[in-house]
């Protein structure tokens, strides 16, 4: 059932979604606006973010002011503040980031019909505490010089020895990697997983802290594959025009578990001075504002009924993990400890 | 007459160590004493404890009457001068004239300011910077700050020290002058003799913590009342002195001795020592002395000689004389005056 | 630790006027203790997690990471510290020893790399060096494809650009300690039978080792706590597993204690510094004996010497300099200058103002310490002022979660009226860095003090000046060299700060740091250029001060 929810959300097929269900929402929000004031947002997903709130506003008034930091500083931050904490709003660029701060009692319950209808269920707290906003896969990218019938088609395939000293993969400092490894250890088993780790390590990868070098490494030639986010490659080819490297969507075979997809999420702080704004904000992002919101960074809208661009659609359409991000938080540090078992620097 | 500094059985340590041991002096008004003695004697650390600089364990200071134990350094009125004269090198002499007059008014600051450059013979300075001055013209404008406030002692703590020869001769006379004329009391601390005794209306001197001896420098030099500040006042020659019948005997001849009468039945022969300077003997041809070392100096010759006796004395002979090293003299004692002995 | 100028004179007085302490002993204490604690609070109240540690979490990193993390710490640590002792060192004594066309201005531009943070000076030679940069294309363009080229994102690596950014601080004491050096003793060693070369390895160098051991602790305490550039060459430090344990594993009890581990480590450091100064008194009084005369280079030696330099000149400043003004350029004219939360002035001027403060707080703070050390004379108080500076030996978030949880207990107790909050405001950040750079502030403080000779205090004093008029009117004035320098170099560091800035802002209160950060976590090199530049730019204003007051030091007489 989620998985058809999720092939219907991958837009490329031509999903009529759109116009009815978005104006439903948005004369919800609208007839929400008794509300206005200031909504003060803690976000660590700053590209691209400005335009978007500055959309909210003039779309309905109310101010935003935010202030930026990572993830783990914003939490850290929301902690000590308590009570006191001006935010009323946390957004993340990450799900373990916001199960987290849902763990730690961070967050408040949402009771929201509107988002309940729009962000399937795998892409949300249960008990309506954060919300994904926009999703992104991590993928395998491979360097045009690789031919098609040599290419991994599974994460597993990423660590095959033929291509020992040639892959580029990102530190397990990041908590891309942390999550990803997250979903192996839900979908496979720990000791799967870690043997799936091991098996990258013995290909002594390339370590590069930043997805925009593993692809600049792959079109180089110091690496001929890597694991990075779909949005990345998005971003260069249209800066650049074209790209020589391509995108390999994993796990995509009968059986296998779908591409790992990782949230850009929102949720409304504990103690937030201005709840009201602050689900109108989130409501809005779900909604009127999905498209802007995932466009601006090449991301797949978490609203199935809005489509996403036009470069994403180029990729075609594929299947995704059905797991509950949720659990990225959890098993985040259970992953952890594997990649230092592992040896993964 | 009140003494315008007292002080009663001082006693400071330093870390742990007792550095003035038990000292007791008065300095009269107007008086400059010469606080003399070798490095390490305590010397510099009784001008702190006067100035309140360190805290004695023991013993009480008084500034003209007043006990003064409680009082902070800068409640004391006390003056001090340095070696090195830390003037304050970002404010001028004027300035630095100045700084003890806190709380006066600016005529009054200027008048006072002005008086004192005069004071020093450096009437033109003010707006001068101390390292625009010579090392002498530095030392007096200390003095001057010093004196400014008017306090109830100057301290001068080997002020001289750094400078040359001549220099020195030169800023004595006119140290002496100043005060003179300021009517300032003074304590000088010096490590050089000549200096205490030429300087001092008094001198005192100082041994590992104690005063040995205060007195006049005549008195000091020619009747001192110990070994050590015989020495250290000046070039010394002891020699053993026995009674014989009704005079003292020493190896170079008959001797009269201070308040000791050599017929008196409680002396021990071999028991006491006279201390004789080098002026008090005459080196001239003879036999049965050797020279052991000879030095030219601005009146004649100091000789070093090794009498038959055994012992080593320090005399004097004339540029006349002249008896080499090595060669034989005789040794006669020009003495004329009482002699001290020591037992 | 830190930057100590003219480490450990010998006073011009000798004997009991040695020490200017008034007996006041007890009274010195009390206020320095209260004041140290008021410092000292963040960083004890994080590092007491140790009181109960995570065994499982210490099992699992020993069995893992922590081996790695000791080796390559040690590593680092050492090789920072032997390169910028070589390299400062040298181009100390080549500036000061020998004479050669632009040596004067050279001497200056030497100090420049201070300006740049380790993480920009990483991030454009890692452009500049990687794989796909121009510097191997090129290389595998004339040998071929396969050619081999070491990699880059590696300990040396890193090393190198640390050493780079850090050398100045060695090349700064080594150059005061030259220079105060008495020509005397040189000319003894030469007449002794030693060429130049040996005097200046049995004399000039055995003498300037105060000045160059403290420089190279300084050196390591900075290479301990880094983070950003450790992290771009992927050199797993201690300090980098903090944070993986913190933001990783989600632990924070086991991160503070990793925390203690390299505070432990940082004393460690600063114990063999003082071992190793020993007891040495060095150099002289005053202004007035001959100081090394330098040696005229002409011809090719002359050339070498100035490639030497600008070499280390172009590596350390100019090349960087040039390739960020180059990807600022591309920015604007491809529209793509993004900010975030205000324009670039904002930027700046919240840069400054921040800076401002820091500074202001850290001298007043270590002002008032070394002068309280200096009146109580007693050992206890001297240890109590040193303890207040153990924030330099901590990371910087660490330090701002201790001071957060402190702020955050005290709005949290409602102490304060209203609505004033002390986390997320300006006075809570400012805090933090005091905290974190009192260091800087005390150490130089402390040392221009120290050279003003008893003999003045003691002087003043019986002028009738009180104990705070002698301060303000004598002694303060007198230590203004050091005073200079000490703003100098904590504005130099805040502006470079960027962990303890990015969680304890005020709201909207961006930074350019905090703008570079931005822009090179979503690895937009291009727009982090033009913040960078500009931190560049406005950290060259108090290098310049810098370099100015130490130069002024040499003239003052005391």
């Amino acid at each position: 059932m989620a998985g058809a929810l999720v092939l219907a959300a991958c837009g490329g097929d031509g999903s009529a979604n759109s116009t009815a269900a978005p104006a439903e929402t948005s004369t919800t929000a609208q007839n929400q606006s008794t509300v206005n004031g200031t909504v003060t947002v803690y976000t660590g997903r700053h590209y691209g973010i400005e335009p978007v709130f500055e959309a909210f506003t003039a779309a309905t008034g109310i101010k935003v002011r935010f202030t930026t930091g990572s993830d783990p500083q914003l939490r850290e931050r929301l902690k000590a503040e308590g009570k006191n904490t001006p935010a009323d709003v946390l957004m993340t660029a990450d799900a373990g980031s916001l199960a987290l701060a849902a763990a730690d009692g961070l967050l408040a319950s949402l009771d929201s019909p509107t988002l309940t209808a729009v962000i399937p269920e795998a892409l949300r707290d249960p008990d309506g505490r954060w919300f994904a906003l926009s999703r992104r896969a991590r993928v395998i990218m491979v360097s045009d010089r690789v031919a098609e019938a040599d290419q991994p088609t599974t994460y597993a395939g990423v660590g095959d020895p033929a291509w020992k000293g040639r892959i580029c993969l990102r530190p397990a400092t990041h908590p891309y990697t942390q999550s990803l490894v997250a979903s192996l250890i839900k979908g496979e088993g720990t000791q799967r997983a870690e043997e799936i780790v091991s098996s990258w390590v013995a290909n002594e990868p390339t370590y590069i802290d930043s997805d925009t070098k593993i692809l600049e490494a792959i079109a180089a030639g110091e690496c001929d594959l890597g694991i990075t986010n779909s949005y990345y490659l998005g971003r260069l080819i249209s800066d650049k025009g074209s790209f020589p490297v391509r995108l390999v969507w994993p796990e995509q075979a009968d059986g296998q578990r779908g591409v790992h997809v990782n949230i850009s999420g929102v949720a409304v702080t504990a103690n937030a001075a201005n709840p009201a704004a602050a689900q109108a904000l989130i409501e809005w992002l779900a909604t009127d504002g999905q498209q802007q919101f995932a466009d601006v960074n090449n991301e797949f809208p978490a609203n199935e009924s809005v489509s996403p661009n036009k470069i994403l659609q180029t990729w075609g359409s594929f299947r995704v993990d059905p797991v509950w991000v949720g659990e990225f938080g959890r098993l985040q540090a259970e992953a952890v400890m594997l990649l230092d078992r592992a040896g993964y620097q | 007459m009140t003494p315008a500094l007292e002080l009663v059985g001082l006693e400071v340590p330093i870390a742990g160590t007792m550095v003035v041991c038990g000292v007791d002096l008065a300095v009269e008004p107007g008086e400059l004493l010469a606080l003399v003695g070798p490095s390490g004697c305590g010397k510099s650390t009784l001008l702190r404890a006067v100035a309140g600089l360190l805290r004695q364990s023991a013993g009480t200071v008084r500034l003209n009457g007043v006990v003064v134990d409680d009082l902070p350094p800068e409640q004391r009125r006390v003056g001090l001068v340095f070696q090195d004269h830390a003037l304050f090198p970002h404010l001028t002499v004027a300035a630095n004239i100045a700084f003890g007059l806190a709380g006066r008014s600016r005529r009054e600051k200027r008048d006072r300011v002005a008086e004192l450059l005069d004071l020093v013979r450096l009437p033109d300075s003010g707006a001068r910077y101390p390292h625009e001055l010579s090392g002498g013209e530095q030392q007096r404008i200390a003095l001057a700050r010093a004196l400014a406030p008017s306090p109830s002692v100057v301290l001068l703590d080997e002020p001289f020290a750094s400078l040359d020869t001549a220099l020195r001769e030169e800023l004595h006379a006119e140290v002496v002058e100043v005060l003179g004329n300021a009517k300032a009391t003074a304590v000088l601390v010096t490590h050089d003799r000549d200096e205490a005794l030429s300087l001092g209306h008094r001198v005192a001197v100082m041994q590992q913590g104690r005063i040995e001896q205060v007195g006049e420098p005549a008195v000091v030099f020619h009747q001192p009342a110990s070994r050590f500040v015989a020495s250290f006042l000046g070039p010394a020659s002891f020699l053993p002195v026995w009674a014989d019948s009704d005079h003292w005997c020493t190896a170079l001849g008959p001797v009269e001795i201070e308040g000791r009468d050599p017929s008196s039945p409680d002396l021990v022969a071999g028991d006491l020592t006279i201390m004789l300077r080098p002026h008090d003997m005459r080196v001239e041809v003879g036999d049965d002395a050797v020279v052991v070392a000879r030095r030219f100096v601005a009146t004649g010759f100091t000789y070093d000689v090794r009498l038959r006796s055994g012992e080593l004395v320090q005399a004097e002979g004339g540029h006349s004389v002249t008896v080499g090293v090595g060669e034989r003299c005789t040794v006669r004692l020009v003495a004329s005056r009482h002699l001290v002995a020591f037992g | 630790m830190t930057l100590k100028l003219e480490v450990d004179q010998a006073s011009n007085s000798t004997g009991p006027w040695r020490s200017e302490s008034t007996g006041e002993g007890r009274r010195g204490f009390l206020p320095a203790a209260i004041l140290a604690a008021f410092v000292v609070t963040p960083v004890v109240v994080v590092l007491s997690s140790i009181l109960s540690p995570s065994t499982d979490v210490w099992a699992h990193l020993w069995a893992t990471r922590l081996p790695t993390m000791l080796a390559s710490t040690a590593t680092l640590v050492i090789a920072v510290g032997l390169g910028s002792l070589i390299l400062g060192t040298s181009l100390a004594w080549l500036v000061t020893a020998y004479a050669f066309p632009f040596r004067r201005v050279i001497g200056w531009l030497l100090v420049l790399p201070l300006a740049i943070p380790g993480y920009v000076l990483g991030f454009v030679w890692l452009d500049t060096i990687d794989f796909a940069g121009p510097i191997q294309t090129a290389w595998r363009g004339q040998f071929g494809r396969g050619a081999w080229f070491p990699q880059v994102r590696s300990l040396w690596v890193g090393a190198i650009v640390l050493t780079l950014t850090l050398y100045p601080y060695v090349y700064l004491l080594a150059r005061a300690a030259f220079r105060e050096q008495s020509a005397a003793a040189l000319d003894v060693a030469r007449t002794l039978g030693c060429s130049r070369w040996q005097a200046f390895r049995r004399v000039a160098l055995p003498m300037a080792r105060p000045s160059l051991t403290a420089g190279v602790a300084l050196v390591a305490m900075e290479t301990l706590t880094d983070i950003g550039t450790v992290r771009l060459f992927n050199i797993q430090t201690v300090a980098d597993g903090v944070f993986r344990v913190w933001y990783g594993l989600a632990n924070r009890q086991a991160a503070t204690e990793l925390a203690a581990l390299l505070v432990a480590l940082a004393v460690i450091v600063v114990v063999a510094e003082r071992r190793y100064r020993g007891r040495a008194r060095f150099t002289q009084q005053g202004g007035r004996t001959r100081t090394v005369e330098p040696v005229r280079l002409t011809g090719v030696r002359a050339a070498v010497a100035l490639a030497a330099c600008g070499g280390v000149m172009v590596v350390a400043f100019g090349w960087p300099v040039v390739r960020l003004i180059g990807w600022a350029l591309e920015a604007q004219r491809t529209d793509r200058m993004a900010t975030m939360a205000g324009n670039f002035t904002f930027h700046a001027g919240n840069t400054l103002r921040l800076a401002v403060f820091a500074t202001l707080a850290c001298l007043a703070i270590g002002v008032t310490l070394a002068v309280l050390v200096r009146r109580s004379g007693r050992r206890s108080t001297a240890a109590a002022a040193r303890a207040a500076t153990i924030g330099y030996a901590v990371p910087g978030p660490v330090v701002a979660v201790g001071v957060i949880v402190i702020l955050a207990a005290i709005d949290r107790s409602e102490l304060l009226p209203g609505d004033v909050l002390l986390a997320g405001s300006l006075v809570g950040l400012v805090y933090a860095l005091a905290v974190r750079f009192l260091a800087v502030g005390y150490q130089s403080v402390e040392a221009s003090l120290g050279k003003v000779s008893p003999s003045m205090t003691a002087s003043a004093r019986t002028l009738g000046a009180g104990p705070w008029r002698v301060a303000a009117a004598v002694e303060l004035p007198l230590a203004r060299a050091g005073l200079v320098v000490a703003a100098a170099l904590v504005t130099i560091d805040v502006m470079k700060e960027l962990p303890i800035t990015l969680l304890l802002r005020p709201f909207g209160f961006d930074t350019l740091s905090v703008w570079v950060w931005q822009m090179t976590t979503e690895s937009l090199w291009v727009e982090a250029s033009v913040p960078a530049l500009a931190i560049v730019a406005v950290g060259v204003l108090p290098v310049v001060v810098l370099v100015a007051a130490l130069e002024r030091v040499g003239k003052v007489q005391l």
